[in-house]
């Protein structure tokens, strides 16, 4: 007599309770990982109707167009300080990118293993130093870099172009700003390029270096045009974190509140007229607005250059 | 023979790792050489020699000689990028570069600057097309990305790509391996119809393959050469005894 084939036993009250406790956990951790996710867009809105108070008496437009900042006197205009921002990321970002890529470049194309295993744990270790570190670097060494020696320089030979004219006595300025902002975001650009380049192909750099091109050749025609989209959206990623950082460059950066014609001008960027103010003298009117509203602003361009470059990033990497 | 590659002495290790020992043979020109033996037996790493490819691997270590038309092409005074033009290497997978077709096969002549002006490249482009037996399908889309050729006609663009630079000598690295049996076909038509212009040294695993193409095998095992001479003799009357087991399917 054949054996009979076995069914699958009957489900058990244990397995019941397991199957539960599965898709409990299930369940949990997704909770759990939309904390986050769900703070973004808590911290977004309410920084937004934080802001309302003021939008009710000026309007947006007004607020980001105005030059004048005189709390006492009702006047919030943000444009100093947007502009304040942008000058130091800008030039932030101008000064970090092209050793950024070569230095990636070099890792990437040049060096040995040796050479890279040994260079690339150091490099990454510039994003742990703390952010009152570089401050005070940049107070001891690079404002009076920019303050005795390039500010003179600059000023006597190329100071009839207005960036590089200067009418003020001390280094605390958008370059000085830049120069502490370039080193601090180098990692990341370094990290994020080196990454994507690291996604080509050997073969592909084999096709160009077999039919006798150069390293060099290599690289300009073949590995950069690849990557190019990556690494601009690693530069932006990059700007994004510059835009955001505070403590650093409101050390060195001289927080006046004017429009900057130069870069040895004094700025004061957004993250600065933060930190600085908020908690003080909040019983004038709308300043607690206007402050949130500021940081409105800075969080919604942050998201958004974070996201464009994340996007790009994902489709390159993935 | 004619010697076109001959070889003195060559050893090679990855790292501490031997890859090849004591290596002496002769390739003969215009014909076609098949490398064979099982994986791992050191048949790319020589193939690599071959063409200086072989130091791009970090703690790859050479020594001994790799004398084409008499010359050691490891001496410091030879220029790297010129032996590579003239020996050119098709790979076991086709790489497009990310240009347009066109561009693909004008790229090596404009690195080498070998044409005066657009008319000369435009020629050229078109009789190395046809050489690797590609233009009737791309003369219409010269222009379009090259990634978006099959594999097999990116193989024959990778073809023309390396004939453009006008080598001497054409390295096949499995360069059928990862094609369907029809591009494969293609290829080895080519390789054929190319090897009275050209030194052709193939590395293959597929004994059918090596016995459709050799005009002179290579067997090699555990990175020692075991046998080497004209295809017909080795095939059918191996010298050694590792070669008969090999030509038996028993590894």
């Amino acid at each position: 007599m054949e054996k009979p084939i076995p069914l699958f036993s009957p489900i058990t009250p244990a397995a019941v309770s397991r199957r539960r406790a599965d898709s409990f956990a299930n369940r949990a951790f997704f909770m759990i990982t939309l904390i986050p996710v769900a703070l973004i867009f808590i911290i977004t809105i309410a920084l937004f109707l934080r802001f309302l108070p003021i939008l009710r008496e000026h309007s947006l437009w007004e607020l980001v167009s105005g030059v004048t900042w005189k709390p006492n006197k009702g006047e919030f205009g943000f444009l100093p300080f947007i502009a304040g921002t942008f000058w130091v990321t800008a030039l932030g970002v101008a000064l970090a990118v092209p050793p950024c890529i070569l230095t990636a470049l070099y890792l990437s194309e040049y060096a040995r293993a040796t050479t890279r295993t040994l260079m690339k744990p150091l490099l990454d270790l510039l994003a742990a130093i703390p952010s009152v570190v570089y401050g005070v670097w940049g107070m001891l060494a690079i404002v009076p870099l920019v303050g005795d020696v390039l500010r003179p320089i600059l000023n006597r030979y190329l100071g009839f172009i207005p960036l590089f004219a200067s009418n003020q006595p001390t280094g605390f300025s958008i370059l000085a700003g830049a120069i502490v902002l370039a080193v601090m975001i180098a990692p990341f650009i370094i990290a994020i390029t080196y990454e994507v380049l690291a996604t080509i192909p050997q073969g592909l750099r084999q096709a160009s270096l077999g039919i006798g091109a150069t390293q060099w050749q290599t690289i300009r025609y073949v590995v950069l045009p690849q990557v190019l989209p990556a690494i601009i959206a690693g530069i932006v990623l990059g700007a994004s974190r510059a835009l955001g950082e505070t403590l650093a460059v409101l050390m060195v950066v001289g927080n006046i509140p004017q429009m900057p014609n130069s870069i040895f001008d004094a700025g004061y960027p957004l993250p600065a007229l933060i930190a600085n103010n908020y908690g003080e003298m909040m019983s004038i009117p709308l300043y607690d607005a206007a402050l949130l509203g500021a940081a409105f602003i800075l969080l919604v361009i942050i998201l958004f250059f974070n996201i464009l470059s994340t996007i790009v990033l994902q489709r390159v990497l993935k | 023979m004619n010697t076109h590659i001959q070889v003195n002495n060559l050893n090679a290790w990855y790292g501490k790792q031997p890859a090849l020992k004591e290596i002496n043979i002769e390739i003969p020109k215009n014909q076609i050489t098949v490398i064979m033996g099982p994986s791992g037996c050191g048949k790319t790493t020589l193939l690599k020699t071959f063409n200086r490819f072989l130091e791009l691997n970090d703690g790859a270590k050479i020594t001994g000689e790799v004398l084409v038309n008499g010359q050691d092409i490891y001496q410091p005074d030879v220029d790297v990028t010129e032996v590579r033009k003239r020996i050119g290497l098709l790979a076991q997978r086709p790489y497009p570069l990310p240009m347009s077709i066109y561009d693909n096969v004008a790229y090596g002549m404009n690195i080498h600057r070998m044409k005066k002006d657009r008319l000369g490249y435009k020629a050229s482009v078109k009789h190395y097309l046809e050489l690797a037996g590609l233009w009737d399908e791309v003369q219409k889309r010269l222009h379009e990305p090259a990634t978006g050729l099959s594999i097999g006609q990116q193989q024959r663009l990778c073809l023309a790509r390396g004939l453009a630079v006008e080598p001497e000598v054409i390295l096949g690295d499995e360069p059928t391996s990862a094609l369907d049996p029809i591009s494969s076909q293609h290829i080895e038509k080519k390789l054929l119809e190319l090897k009275s212009q050209y030194t052709t040294v193939i590395v293959t695993h597929t004994l059918r393959q090596a016995k459709r193409l050799a005009d002179h095998v290579i067997f090699m095992y555990m990175g020692e050469v075991v046998e080497a001479g004209p295809a017909r003799n080795v095939f059918t009357n191996p010298q050694q005894e590792r070669t008969r087991q090999y030509l038996e399917g028993l590894f």
